[in-house]
């Protein structure tokens, strides 16, 4: 399954927004945070997971999907949330905890909801798998269109939660595709030192779904992989588990020393970048020339930047706000 | 919204029983909501609370799920915000640590988390209790752990009129609700039986308000406060005090989240003593709470230190010498009052 003509310029522009984003997030989040690096302090606190490197994982698998379709992403969601189409604007004001934001700050980078594109994301690797089977239990039984896709990354697979969801969407033939971004790394510890199997792909076999891998963070591999995937699920024919070979750019965290990367990995993955890979296939394909370039990532940043003037001019809610939303 | 209970409706049923007829109901009425669990198919459910459910709506709307709670409770989580309104049982409340995650790191905060856009409308069932033998991974309560989270309501019926009205208002409900049903008060023979909560019950649908104590009987001289089987310790407890000329008040507590803290400092403040009955461990729990909402409240009000019956902090010994032992019951209620008034 080949992309067309726009869809690959899609891909791009969502990539290049995403990058973008987590570019300008990295600039804000140290803001107040020099000399000394303290997590608490400036405009954006907290943990910060960027997605630099992982794009294609994102725009290859959303490149199918609709409003309709159920996203479920993990805790590092950023790349996932502007390729599902969630509102930038109030992505962004929830980053920096602000009024406007989806949840008004209570959520934060970690936890983003936007039920409007269906998607939603939870902090605690492996428990992505178990909310998407559902939401395509429910389509399943409501005869409702639409399919689920649940991101987890290579160290998830690990995790009890992963074997007994796919288990659960084989043995009830559920319309859910599991997209596992491995980016080698679960924090510190190296996937072969943690991982029984070299790809996780194989894992499929075990639940009787077909398994796929995707290898050199392949923009168009991902999209032919999951096309099929997806196609599958929206035909009836049950739970796909896709592998997909990424790279993490960035540390786990920011913050994060990245002292356990082997010498030279990390130039060698910039050197891979997947965005400047694929504008230079796409200027060979012929789709993209420097000036259409220069339009395209000017677009993509001017929409990020309106976002993050919003997300700055935006108030904060009231703190005793704290005690609204528990319930409904 | 409240029903009463009618002349009309003299029927007894026991827990197990009502909480299938509740959910019967609203599955006649709403497509959305259906059952998901283990055991719960054709067997009905371990203790009988899923019990004609498949035979009436099939094996689609009352799944048999594989003995996966992290990932059946997980996609419950899943279904809810989709527009379902999943029941989904975890059987034995003890097994929670193989899927709290989904309990309370999504169930209870995915509706904080968006601001109040995404619903999580489900039911979490689950079987508490001990007193037969069961062991310490088959025994426990555990009200107050589940209470302690923020995001869920919580409600332990004590008797089937409750547990039906209870029942049908979780399902309604569009935030998620944790039905917890004490394994002795089933009605399930060989669990042994708490025939006190078999009790008349309507056959027409009724809820009873989640967050709403009731006073199960008046009393001018103690209020013992207690939920689920506690309730009918402190009956009897209250029978034999009558015997002696007290006349104990006793709270049905029935929902532990929200907690309504005013039927008890109303009770206590009438009544000026007060002894919290929990089959859960002593210290951390439901018992503390209920104390703390009174001293904290009205400290004057008290005629003499609160004291409870409850769980010894110790995990639940099999041998039925030490299981009976630990557990509260009617005796040491009395006594407790006793030693109250010696003081």
């Amino acid at each position: 399954m080949q992309p067309n003509n726009d869809q690959r310029l899609w891909m791009y522009r969502q990539m290049v927004t995403s990058r973008h984003l987590e570019e300008r997030i990295e600039t804000l989040y140290m803001e107040g945070k020099t000399p000394a690096f303290n997590m608490a302090k400036g405009p954006i606190p907290g943990e910060m997971h960027l997605s630099n490197g992982q794009e294609p994982c994102a725009v290859g698998v959303c490149a199918h999907l609709s409003a309709e379709d159920v996203v479920v992403a993990t805790h590092r969601p950023h790349h996932i949330a502007v390729a599902k189409g969630v509102d930038l604007n109030a992505m962004i004001a929830e980053i920096f905890g602000k009024a406007t934001g989806f949840s008004g700050g209570r959520g934060g980078h970690m936890h983003i909801f936007d039920p409007t594109v269906n998607f939603s994301c939870s902090g605690i690797v492996g428990e992505t798998l178990g909310p998407a089977a559902g939401a395509a239990l429910s389509r399943k039984m409501q005869g409702k269109p639409g399919v689920a896709v649940a991101f987890l990354g290579e160290g998830a697979a690990n995790q009890g939660a992963f074997h007994e969801a796919l288990n659960l969407a084989a043995v009830w033939k559920l319309p859910v595709v599991f997209v596992i971004e491995d980016n080698a790394w679960g924090i510190s510890v190296a996937k072969q030192a943690a991982t029984a199997v070299p790809r996780n792909d194989v894992r499929a076999s075990g639940y009787n779904m077909p398994g796929v891998h995707v290898a050199d963070n392949d923009v168009e591999g991902v999209f032919a992989a999951a096309g099929e995937a997806i196609a599958r699920a929206r035909d009836g024919q049950g739970p796909t588990l896709i592998e997909i070979e990424t790279s993490r750019l960035a540390g786990h965290f920011m913050g994060d020393g990245e002292d356990y990367r082997p010498e030279g990995e990390k130039e060698g993955l910039q050197q891979r970048d997947p965005i400047p890979r694929y504008r230079q296939a796409l200027i060979e394909a012929g789709l993209l020339d420097e000036a259409a370039d220069t339009r395209l990532v000017g677009e993509a940043h001017e929409r990020v930047e309106a976002a993050i003037r919003f997300a700055q001019e935006s108030d904060f809610l009231p703190p005793e706000a704290a005690l609204e939303t528990v319930f409904v | 919204m409240t029903a009463t209970t009618t002349a009309s409706s003299s029927r007894k049923l026991t827990i197990a029983r009502a909480m299938a007829e509740a959910t019967a109901q609203e599955m006649r009425q709403d497509p959305s909501v259906f059952v998901m669990g283990e055991d719960v198919g054709p067997m009905g459910g371990v203790f009988g609370n899923t019990r004609g459910l498949h035979e009436e709506f099939g094996g689609e709307r009352v799944r048999d799920t594989p003995i996966s709670e992290t990932a059946f409770i997980g996609a419950a989580v899943g279904a809810a915000s989709d527009g379902m309104r999943p029941i989904v049982e975890l059987m034995f409340v003890d097994f929670f640590g193989v899927c709290m995650d989904a309990i309370y790191n999504m169930m209870a905060k995915n509706t904080y988390f968006s601001g109040g856009t995404v619903n999580v409308p489900m039911v979490l069932m689950t079987s508490t209790g001990g007193g037969y033998s069961d062991g310490g991974q088959h025994s426990q309560c555990l009200y107050g752990t589940f209470a302690h989270l923020p995001g869920m309501k919580v409600v332990v019926p004590s008797n089937a009129y409750d547990a039906k009205g209870l029942m049908t208002a979780a399902i309604r409900d569009d935030n998620p609700v944790v039905f917890m049903y004490h394994k002795s008060l089933q009605g399930m023979g060989w669990l042994g039986t708490e025939k006190g909560a078999t009790v008349a019950t309507p056959e027409e649908s009724y809820t009873v308000e989640i967050g709403k104590a009731a006073v199960v009987k008046e009393g001018r001289d103690l209020t013992l406060v207690s939920l689920g089987v506690g309730v009918h310790h402190c009956l009897r407890a209250a029978k034999a005090l009558g015997e002696e000329g007290f006349d104990a008040e006793v709270v049905d507590l029935r929902s532990l989240v929200p907690l309504d803290r005013e039927t008890v400092r109303a009770s206590v403040a009438k009544t000026g003593r007060l002894i919290v009955v929990d089959e859960d461990y002593h210290s951390y729990g439901v018992s503390g709470e209920i104390i703390a909402s009174v001293a904290e409240h009205d400290l004057a009000c008290l005629k003499a230190a609160p004291r409870r019956v409850a769980y010894p902090d110790i995990p639940i010994p099999f041998t039925p010498t030490m299981e009976q032992w630990a557990l509260p019951n009617a005796d040491k209620i009395v006594d407790a009052f006793h030693q109250m008034m010696s003081q």
